[in-house]
């Protein structure tokens, strides 16, 4: 069952977070992101959740972590400035094992930069922005039901592998409204529990520990500081460190294949586009109107880990074309994994590519 | 029960070095939850970086080492999510007061029912002794090496003019009040700002003519003045003698709280 809603981007993704599930939201206002706050402001004390305008990002953050070890689905929503002021809670999040969503709606930067135009400048930074080595999930929607569809697989994501997951939206897809079919329940993908008698950071094969969760009687200490399977500080022992961030890491890097989501048109193609968020809506329109089954089309939904697997598809590949709302930083991941040529078509300051710009890119290959 | 029960013996011994002053202050703390009849398994305690806030993880429930300066604003989430937990915060003075200033004033404002017990030895003890915002004018650091030239902060006054419903202030020579100003605070809904004043020998005492613990405690036993005693002086017209250090209820008030269990 489906309803037909119109929408902006902005409030599919607040939507989203309410059929996920997510009952806490804590953050601070934002251009262009701020209608998700304004949207969980009126319907979460509607749902008995928790809304709290935080007097800073990095308070926002701290406090969906907080909620999120009393076992609520958490959410916080930015963009540039107040991502970078996140990092440091990112960390922790990843060190801890905290699942939660955290939503950059990408705006161009640096400093305060373009506040109301779109980038995906912060593509890097959401891979790499916190000290130390990890691995986190990001996700690149490209429409406003996306906003939506994509904020769900975010917070099952989120649970399933215990880490921060960002929702890397953009100015564009934030903004824009379209008319969807917005499904009436959604999937959910719930914390496993830490069974009884389990320490509480002794994980499962799969590299993930059940979940302790608040007020249940585990009493489990969580520290950002190295620590043992018991959840305690043991920041001196080289093993007990290096084991615990080389599971952090592989707990994602090796499930890059089941999170991969990805859209495959042409894969016969010669000459390839690769596309996450706002810029592939430009090169669906150039495949339009070209229909030609030598020009195909990678859309990632799915950015980090990256889904190295998915350029695989395209075995008649010849060159690769990246249009990106930055100076290349995706298209430098994935030169690390083709052989063939990759154009980068960089394109900064708060506009899409038009179809025009990227059908003059093809004009070289014809 | 006693505050032992509340100890995760399996992580003793602390961290703590001889003769520091916080261990005074957990047991003081423990002994106010448990007297309270706070149930563990509806307790947690959360706290940022430094010595004090090493404690929650010599406690058994559950509890939150967070970062640097966010203890307040972590715990701010925990409470929302659920009021029906207990939550204790243990932060610094260097936790609380400089990296973590505007996080305590708002949730002051907020006051949201939370209780926070700061252990003030006056100097970033972790680190080795720098100097923080509550270092005394004209103290030596590590990075006041010729005396602070910087007026300490007074953490109370700070609260009780964000608005915190209960404000007080003990040493941790003061073993019996600050229990007892603890209970009152876990008692009382919205925030409870408990500022205990701890000595730390290793890296406040040694370069401050104290070369003792005993000494540093001493100097608090003698230097202490009760707030009703400061205020009758000055209403005498009295001179209040230099570097005391005013201890006693400062607020005990009844202001809307946040995240406060209304009983049906």
């Amino acid at each position: 069952m489906t309803r037909r809603e119109f929408w902006q981007g902005n409030t599919a993704c607040a939507e989203g977070a309410l059929a996920a599930g997510c009952r806490f939201f804590g953050g601070y206002p934002i251009t262009p992101s701020t209608e998700i706050a304004e949207h969980m402001a009126v319907k979460l004390p509607k749902l008995g959740g928790t809304f709290i305008q935080m007097e800073d990002e990095i308070a926002g953050i701290a406090s969906i972590i907080g909620a999120s070890w009393t076992g609520e689905r958490s959410m916080t929503a930015t963009s540039g400035p107040g991502f970078s002021l996140m990092m440091e809670n990112i960390g922790y999040a990843v060190m801890t094992e905290t699942p939660c969503v955290i939503v950059n709606v990408q705006r161009g930067g640096p400093s305060t930069g373009q506040p109301t135009m779109a980038a995906q400048g912060d593509m890097m930074q959401c891979r790499f922005g916190s000290h130390g080595d990890y691995s986190v999930i990001a996700l690149s929607p490209a429409s406003v039901l996306e906003m939506f569809s994509l904020t769900v697989s975010a917070f099952n994501l989120a649970d399933k592998f215990r880490v921060p997951v960002f929702l890397m939206a953009d100015e564009i897809v934030g903004h824009m409204r379209e008319r969807i079919d917005v499904p009436e329940d959604v999937e959910r993908t719930e914390r496993k529990p830490l069974p009884k008698g389990v320490l509480p950071f002794h994980a499962d094969p799969d590299g993930v520990p059940g979940f302790p969760e608040f007020g249940k009687g585990y009493g489990v200490h969580i520290t950002g500081l190295t620590h043992d399977e018991r959840g305690y500080p043991c920041a001196t022992s080289p093993k007990v460190h290096a084991e615990l961030v080389t599971r952090l890491s592989e707990k994602i890097e090796s499930a890059r294949d089941a999170i991969a989501d990805y859209e495959v048109v042409n894969p016969s193609a010669e000459t390839v586009f690769i596309t996450y968020g706002a810029p592939a809506r430009t090169v669906q329109q150039v495949l339009h109107d070209e229909d030609n089954e030598k020009i195909g089309h990678l859309r990632l939904k799915v950015v980090w880990p990256f889904p190295e697997s998915a350029l695989k598809k395209f075995g008649s590949a010849k060159r690769f074309i990246v249009p990106e709302l930055n100076l290349g930083q995706i298209a430098r991941e994935i030169e690390r994994h083709v052989d063939q040529p990759v154009i980068r078509v960089p394109k900064i300051g708060g506009e899409l590519h038009t179809p025009e710009e990227l059908r003059h890119v093809l004009e070289a290959f014809r | 029960m006693s505050f032992s029960d509340w100890l995760r013996q399996d992580r003793l011994p602390h961290i703590y070095c001889v003769g520091c002053g916080n261990g005074t202050v957990i047991n003081c703390t423990l002994s106010a939850v448990d007297e309270a009849g706070w149930k563990k398994e509806e307790t947690v305690f959360v706290s940022g970086i430094g010595c004090s806030s090493r404690a929650p993880g010599y406690i058994v429930t559950d509890s939150l080492h967070t970062t640097h300066g966010r203890p307040i604003a972590f715990a701010t989430g925990v409470k929302l999510a659920k009021p029906g937990l207990h939550i204790v915060v243990f932060t610094g003075d260097g936790d609380l007061a400089a990296i973590g200033g505007n996080h305590f004033i708002h949730a002051c404002r907020r006051n949201i029912d939370l209780t926070v017990v700061c252990m003030n030895n006056q100097i970033y003890g972790m680190t080795g002794g720098q100097g923080s915002p509550t270092t005394p004018c004209g103290a030596l650091s590590t990075t006041t090496p010729y005396g602070s030239k910087e007026p300490a902060f007074d953490l109370c006054d700070l609260a009780i003019a964000a608005g915190a419903n209960y404000v007080s202030r003990w040493t941790s020579f003061h073993v019996m009040e600050l229990t007892r100003a603890i209970k009152t605070g876990l008692g009382i809904p919205g925030l409870s700002f408990i500022e205990a004043m701890v000595q730390c020998p290793t890296n406040y005492g040694r370069r401050n003519k104290f070369k003792q613990a005993i000494d540093q405690l001493e100097y608090m036993k003698t230097h202490s003045m009760l707030k009703q005693k400061r205020e009758r002086l000055l209403e005498e017209g009295k001179p209040i003698p230099d570097e005391m250090i005013v201890v006693g209820e400062f607020v005990r008030r009844n202001r809307p709280a946040l995240g406060v269990v209304h009983e049906a």
